[in-house]
């Protein structure tokens, strides 16, 4: 069995015939192939869209949880367990949106996880309704007089926060994108990939318009650079989409590490329930 | 001496809480039983608190709505709590009353100053003169008082017995025979404990290793309780940022395979249910503390409810399969815990455990919480004994064996979504959907014959019959004794087991009445429902205070 084969599924995948998730997947399943990961050693989590159906699509453990969700049920998945690689697979109205809140308080958290985003600045599997990620102007089914409100910048938001991994990808650039996932999930603490999926069913541009405006950092880009990590997250705006690590520091304490190091030692799972005596010696401050 | 009730009221920041656990701490320690309960408004400083202790040889748990002794930190508390006050009740205030009949004046602030140097002692004063005005022993108001203020160095303990000195010598000289009470000494040894310690204490004891919340009153004792004792007891304990990633975070913790609690009120566990329906779907064990206020919306945050009974039983959208259990008394409290644990894993389903601001926060004395009578049960399957995993296998009972990801090499998959056996989202309505639905279902047969039925006491020889739940079975069980000195055939029955309701038959020819901290009669509603039982009428409270038995005694017409 080759590597990739390792991970795979025969479940029957429900994405539109020429989704760029396909590539994603690929990516995906590369990156894991690469890091020499037993599928069972692997949990993945996630809420609820067309980005949340991966899990299925992989071999390994999963939690296919609630819209907005994936980032709590995973947080809880990696500090009770830190033998596992948790990864958690989303979308942007799924990550930004329905779990914007959860989003900001993973970043404060750092727990050890690789949070990919795929990010079509649309709501498909709803029928085209904007999303925290479309730009100002576009027309969507709900946002019929185009959209009025800024987008999102999540990875801004993330470089700002502290992040230690930010990086973007590129569905249809398979081989690149799977090198960030690696990375990512190699990083301790919380990575975030943020990966241009283009939508082909609703989105008013075709994979091409994507294509000509993607590029790579330059070779000489300094990526522990806050501040030029900042500006790159802005560009945007301007319609260049630059991909490749955005940002990386040092890594950081990862959440729940003090109570692994100084109480738990291992899986939470494994410990057995406490004695009765320790119960006792609580309960006897409780007598005058 | 039997039964003596102490009040203690004031504003907000004046500390009644500290002088009420003193007094408590003392009174016990003097070996007698206290009961305690508090109500306060939900504000730092000002408004109207009180702390009411019921003295007496043997513990009886339940409020008491008169005053025998009064304690007013200041004059609007005074004229606030004064119609408590009975025939032959005393009261104890800075200034105003001057010295006519049933009242002391005793400058706390005064005093405080002159001892100790500060205002601040006025709690001590305070305290000090209880402890004489009740006749009870100076000396271990003092061990108590340094246990207490140790921590904060030797310079606060002492000041603190300082003051407490005086405020004991001031009252010993002015009380003269208008105290008549004489608090010896007795026999007993209790430990003096709320009901969200003994949650806490037994959710560690049924193995939870996982504690997700968001600060909300009255649950949020749970939380500060075990990080407080993190080292002690081993429980992983975080502050989410709002309860629906509190409940996610207990559902993931629980899906990698460490029991998991979170703990909140009526506003949060609102935001929990689609969390519930998720552990129901996915078949994740979580318990959740449903610590009951008055609502509608934020309500009366810091008082008291028995009005979130069917919001518990009916949370989560969709059909499936979950237990509700309320326990009466923090030794209840601790057993049902480690119960809902148990049920929680055996069933793979939601357990919420109903407590509510009087049980979380009245203090109990107990003579034993009989530690060993619960042993927590685990359910997870055993690796080795399985060939092909499916999280999801078609069983019997519909109980499917669980493991958690990276215990072995077997891949665990759950689904939010309707699932197959390995936990893949499918669209097979017929094949696939429809026995998925009844595999859930078919553990409600399992559940309900692992629940009890409601616990009698004298209903056979009964008449009249009070029907209870949750926290009020001291207060009702008190109603009926008083019902049994005025002659009336009574008797009770308290359910704490209330979802799914267990296999029970209401005895025929009686006079049912349901007794509960609502407005709508919320047991009632269900128990007609589910069991045809024809109540006679219904007992109801919905003002924030705890049902006592005087108030339950009043609205029963006979």
């Amino acid at each position: 069995m080759s590597d990739a084969e390792r991970f795979q599924t025969d479940a029957e995948i429900q994405w539109c015939p020429g989704c760029p998730n396909f590539s994603l997947l690929k990516a995906f399943r590369s990156a894991l192939a690469r890091l020499d990961l037993a599928p069972h050693r692997l949990c993945l989590v996630s809420g609820i869209g067309q980005a949340a159906k991966l899990p299925h699509y992989v071999r390994c453990n999963f939690f296919n949880g609630l819209h907005g969700r994936a980032l709590p049920v995973a947080t809880a998945v990696a500090a009770a367990n830190p033998e596992l690689t948790t990864v958690v697979v989303t979308g942007e109205g799924d990550c930004y949106g329905e779990g914007g809140n959860h989003f900001l308080h993973a970043l404060r958290r750092n727990p050890n996880l690789t949070v990919v985003v795929h990010d079509n600045r649309i709501y498909a599997l709803t029928k085209g309704q904007g999303s925290p990620t479309t730009p100002l102007g576009e027309r969507r089914s709900i946002q019929f007089p185009g959209v009025e409100v800024e987008p999102l910048n999540p990875l801004g938001i993330a470089v700002v926060q502290g992040c230690t991994f930010v990086a973007r990808g590129f569905a249809p650039e398979v081989e690149h994108l799977a090198d960030l996932l690696a990375q990512a999930m190699e990083h301790p603490g919380l990575s975030v990939v943020d990966v241009i999926q283009p939508c082909i069913t609703w989105d008013p541009h075709p994979v091409s318009w994507y294509k000509e405006r993607v590029y790579r950092l330059e070779d000489d880009y300094d990526p522990t650079d806050p501040q030029a990590a900042l500006a790159k997250t802005r560009e945007w705006g301007e319609g260049r989409l630059p991909i490749g690590v955005l940002f990386r520091a040092d890594p950081k304490p990862v959440f729940g590490r003090r109570f692994r190091e100084e109480i738990a030692g291992g899986p939470l799972a494994a410990l057995p329930p406490v004695a009765v005596e320790a119960i006792e010696e609580v309960l006897e401050r409780m007598r005058p | 001496m039997d039964d003596l009730s102490v009040v203690i009221a004031g504003a907000a920041g004046e500390g009644i809480q500290v002088v009420g656990e003193v007094l408590a701490q003392t009174v016990s320690a003097h070996g007698y039983a206290v009961f305690a309960w508090q109500e306060y408004e939900s504000r730092i400083r000002g408004g109207h608190s009180r702390f009411a202790l019921r003295i007496g040889e043997v513990p009886r748990n339940a409020a008491l709505e008169r005053a025998d002794l009064l304690l007013a930190l200041n004059p609007g508390a005074a004229q606030q709590y004064r119609p408590l006050l009975g025939d032959g009740g005393l009261l104890l205030s800075p200034e105003g009353e001057g010295e006519a009949e049933g009242a002391v004046a005793i400058p706390f602030a005064e005093l405080a100053q002159e001892a100790a140097g500060k205002k601040l002692y006025a709690n001590s004063v305070a305290v000090g003169a209880l402890v004489a005005a009740l006749g009870m022993d100076r000396e271990v108001l003092y061990r108590v008082l340094e246990r207490r203020f140790r921590e904060k160095g030797e310079e606060v303990s002492e000041a603190n017995r300082k003051a407490a000195e005086a405020g004991y010598r001031e009252a010993t000289e002015r009380c003269g025979e208008r105290c008549p009470w004489k608090l010896g000494g007795a026999e007993g040894r209790y430990y003096l404990a709320d009901g969200h310690r003994a949650v806490a204490l037994g959710a560690v004891r049924a193995g939870c290793r996982f504690l997700s919340a968001y600060p909300m009153s009255p649950s949020t004792s749970i939380i500060t309780f075990l990080a407080k004792e993190q080292e002690r007891l081993g429980v992983f304990v975080e502050q989410a940022e709002d309860e629906l990633a509190a409940i996610n975070m207990a559902v993931g913790a629980s899906y990698a395979g460490a029991r998991s609690l979170t703990a909140t009120s009526g506003g949060g566990f609102a935001l929990m249910g689609e969390g519930v329906s998720l552990a129901g779907m996915t078949e994740t064990p979580v318990v959740i503390v449903l610590a009951q206020r008055p609502g509608p919306a934020t309500g009366l945050p810091t008082r008291t409810a028995q009005g979130d009974l069917l919001f518990a039983v009916h949370a989560g959208h969709g059909e499936f399969p979950k237990a509700v259990l309320a326990p009466s008394d923090p030794v209840d409290a601790f057993h049902q815990t480690v119960r809902a644990f148990d049920l929680a894993d055996r069933f793979q389903v939601p357990v919420v455990l109903l407590t509510d601001q009087f049980l979380a926060e009245s203090l109990f004395s107990v003579e034993d919480f009989e530690l060993g009578r619960s042993e927590p049960e685990l359910h997870l399957a055993d690796p080795g004994e399985i060939e092909e995993y499916r999280r999801y296998r078609l069983t019997e009972g519909g109980v499917s064996p669980r493991l958690y990801p990276g215990q072995s090499e077997h891949l665990v998959g759950a689904d939010s979504d309707e699932h197959d056996e390995w936990g893949h989202i499918t669209e097979d309505l017929e094949g696939t959907a429809v026995p998925m639905m009844e595999k859930r279902l078919s553990k409600l047969a399992g559940l309900r014959a692992a629940l009890r039925p409601p616990e009698a006491d004298g209903v056979e020889e009964a008449e009249h019959v009070l029907v209870g739940w949750g926290s009020s079975r001291g207060a009702v069980r008190e109603a009926v004794e008083l019902l049994r000195a005025e002659g009336v055939a009574a008797g009770s029955l308290h359910f704490t087991d209330l979802w799914p309701l267990p296999e029970y038959r209401f005895p025929e020819g009686k006079r049912y009445w349901a007794v509960e901290g609502n407005a709508t009669g919320q047991l009632a509603r269900l128990l007609r429902s589910e069991y045809a039982v024809v109540f006679q009428g219904r007992v109801g409270r919905c003002d924030g205070l705890p049902l006592t038995a005087e108030t339950i005694r009043r609205q029963i017409d006979v």
